[in-house]
């Protein structure tokens, strides 16, 4: 029976859209691990001081791999390469994958596709609490994090409980609920944002800066505080891709298939909101990534969570990776702006290529 | 009551002040086929909900193998009893396979996902179902007929001892409508499948499904074979029509 079980599900008779990379999504992560090594190299050699590529290489391999090459380089450049240029590509990965894992997760968990990591009112909680962290005329400091980081965090954390707990309330459904009470905290957040910015003065430039999203800031600690947060929540949301997939027909449907709704929602939105808000805190807010990326995922390989999840994490890293570094060539324009730029059009192109097998 | 499959003891049900089903006492046996009819509102698909575990009874309690259904876990019934729901809204494109695929949910390995028992067992869903010319495509383009036998698919795969189905024909047309009743009947009698169906045509009911409980204003009108059911008096006091309307096999028989 399973072979000719493979035949009925292999043989297409009327083959709609052409999707070779579908069945091959191994080659898909070679790709994108390929894409991922060479941002990295072309990340850290552009700038300033331009660095060449065998010299970042013969650099990684001597510090990180324990090889002993033959320095060719100067300490100058090795300090440009290990203690700048390094943790920033690294941040800009992480938080492309942070962004990108929150987005398909919060698509998947309230079934729509216009959903993003920010839906919920996590991005305006972090803009008012580092606003509000601005405005508090104290220095604190704390593994090189301050105010502005650790008041987005709670802001962001803050404002996604509050959504929770408020659209428990009612008798909605429970996602209609969730949207239209991270619609309404959301507004209320941004009232509070701008209030704080008309009261905020000279450091007005200090919160829009923030606002942009930018890796300008990106440090060896910032980077190693954030990484343990996203890379376990993102893992511990890949291993329940199956409630991910079960809520594709509903929430009674997932029920039938044996998942606990009720469970698995409070989980998966805690984890998408602790990654998001690890994300905001060190970057500010950079949009785009967290929509658009799970969605040209499923465009190659269909919308199983299984690898929607860790595809969208490679895809979403090398693509603010990329972004970043046209920020840095284009002069240091804000990175979310390029993500927009570049990752508008491309999403436009996607979807007309895929016209007859997409709808929003 | 040991032989029963799916049981429930004096069942009551209520959205807020509304009593929906009253005090529903009913024992179906593994391997039965068992049509669930009566007017809209009478309580049918609330039934199914408190079979299936989703809706909680104020009163009673549903037994699944003889164990009361809301002391389960979701996995463990979605092990013994699959339900076809009625409706199928996608937010993103997949594919028929895809949809099929899902029935393999509450087997497949939580880490590793399908094996290739899961897909030789879509596979077999997929044929069995007759739904092998649509694989492939988008279901969100089908119709709402071929997504209906798309879903049935999904429930196939899933393989359980119970299936669970609300009006699994309204969409289809005449020769799918006996396709579907055919396959639930080989489903019962060559896998030995517990087949439980909200139907609302009566002379399909009657036909293919040797026991009908009718439903009315929440409580159990009667039970049993279709010539016992549906006499001419309980169609016109129940269905409020006159029963030279229904035309039912046994009439000629």
């Amino acid at each position: 029976m399973a072979t000719h079980g493979e035949t009925l599900v292999t043989a297409r008779p009327r083959v709609v859209r052409s999707r070779g990379l579908r069945d091959r999504p191994v080659l898909l992560v070679g790709l994108g691990v390929v894409a991922l090594v060479v941002a990295l190299v072309l990340g850290v050699g552009v700038g300033s001081v331009a660095i060449e590529p065998g010299d970042t290489l013969k650099i990684l391999a001597n510090r990180f791999l324990g090889l002993d090459m033959p320095r060719t380089w100067t300490d100058a450049t090795e300090t440009i390469v290990v203690d700048l240029r390094l943790p920033r590509v690294l941040t800009a990965m992480l938080v492309g994958c942070a962004l990108a894992v929150a987005g398909a997760t919060f698509q998947g968990l309230l079934r729509n596709p216009l959903a993003d990591p920010y839906v919920l009112g996590t991005a305006s909680g972090a803009a008012l609490g580092a606003a509000i962290a601005v405005l508090i005329p104290v220095r604190l400091v704390f593994l090189e994090f301050g105010l502005i980081q650790g008041f987005a965090f709670i802001g962001a954390l803050g404002a996604i409980t509050a959504v929770y707990k408020l659209s428990r309330i009612g008798g909605l459904s429970p996602l209609t609920s969730l949207l239209l009470t991270g619609y309404a905290v959301g507004s209320l957040l941004a009232a509070g944002l701008a209030m704080a910015m008309y009261l905020s003065g000279a450091a007005l430039r200090q919160i829009f800066n923030y606002l942009l999203g930018s890796f300008d800031a990106a440090t060896w600690p910032r980077f190693l505080a954030t990484l343990p947060i996203i890379l376990i929540a993102s893992i511990a949301i890949m291993l329940r891709a199956r409630s991910l997939n079960g809520l594709l027909l509903g929430e009674h449907t997932a029920a039938h298939l044996g998942i606990d709704v009720r469970r698995e929602r409070r989980i998966l939105l805690a984890l998408a909101s602790l990654v998001t808000a690890a994300a905001v805190a060190i970057s500010g807010l950079i949009g785009f990534v967290g929509l658009v990326v799970p969605h040209v995922v499923r465009l190659l390989v269909g919308p199983s969570a299984r690898l929607v999840l860790p595809l969208s994490a490679i895809g979403g890293a090398a693509l603010l990776a990329y972004a970043d570094i046209i920020a840095r060539v284009a002069g240091g324009i804000p990175v979310g702006v390029v993500t927009a730029i570049i990752g508008a059009p491309f999403f436009l192109l996607i979807l007309r290529r895929a016209r007859t097998g997409y709808e929003v | 009551m040991s032989e029963a499959i799916v049981e429930l003891d004096g069942v009551t049900v209520a959205y807020r002040e509304r009593r929906v089903l009253v005090d529903v006492s009913l024992a179906i046996g593994a391997g039965e086929r068992v049509a669930l009819i009566g007017p809209n509102g009478a309580g049918k698909s609330t039934l199914l909900a408190v079979v299936s575990g989703l809706l909680r009874p104020i009163e009673g309690q549903v037994y699944l193998t003889g164990e009361p259904v809301d002391a389960l876990d979701r996995l463990t019934v979605a092990r013994r009893m699959a339900v076809v729901p009625g409706t199928a809204n996608l937010p993103f494109a997949t594919r028929v396979e895809e949809v099929v695929a899902l029935g393999r949910l509450p087997h497949e390995d939580p880490f590793r996902g399908a094996r290739p028992a899961d897909r030789a067992a879509i596979a077999a869903a997929i044929e069995r179902v007759g739904v092998g010319h649509l694989v492939g495509r988008d279901a969100r383009e089908l119709s709402l007929g071929e997504r209906q036998l798309v879903l049935i698919a999904m429930a196939v795969a899933q393989a359980t001892p119970v299936l669970i189905l609300d009006e699994p024909t309204v969409h289809l047309d005449l020769r799918h409508q006996v396709g579907a009743m055919e396959l639930l009947v080989d489903l019962n009698e060559r896998d030995g499948t517990t087949v439980i169906a909200v139907l609302h045509d009566l002379a399909l009911a009657a036909h293919f499904f040797g026991r009908l409980i009718l439903l009315d204003h929440g409580r159990v009108v009667a039970d049993g074979s279709a010539a016992n059911v549906l006499t001419p008096a309980r169609i016109r006091d129940v269905f409020g029509v006159d029963p030279s309307f229904v035309h039912l096999p046994m009439a000629v028989g």
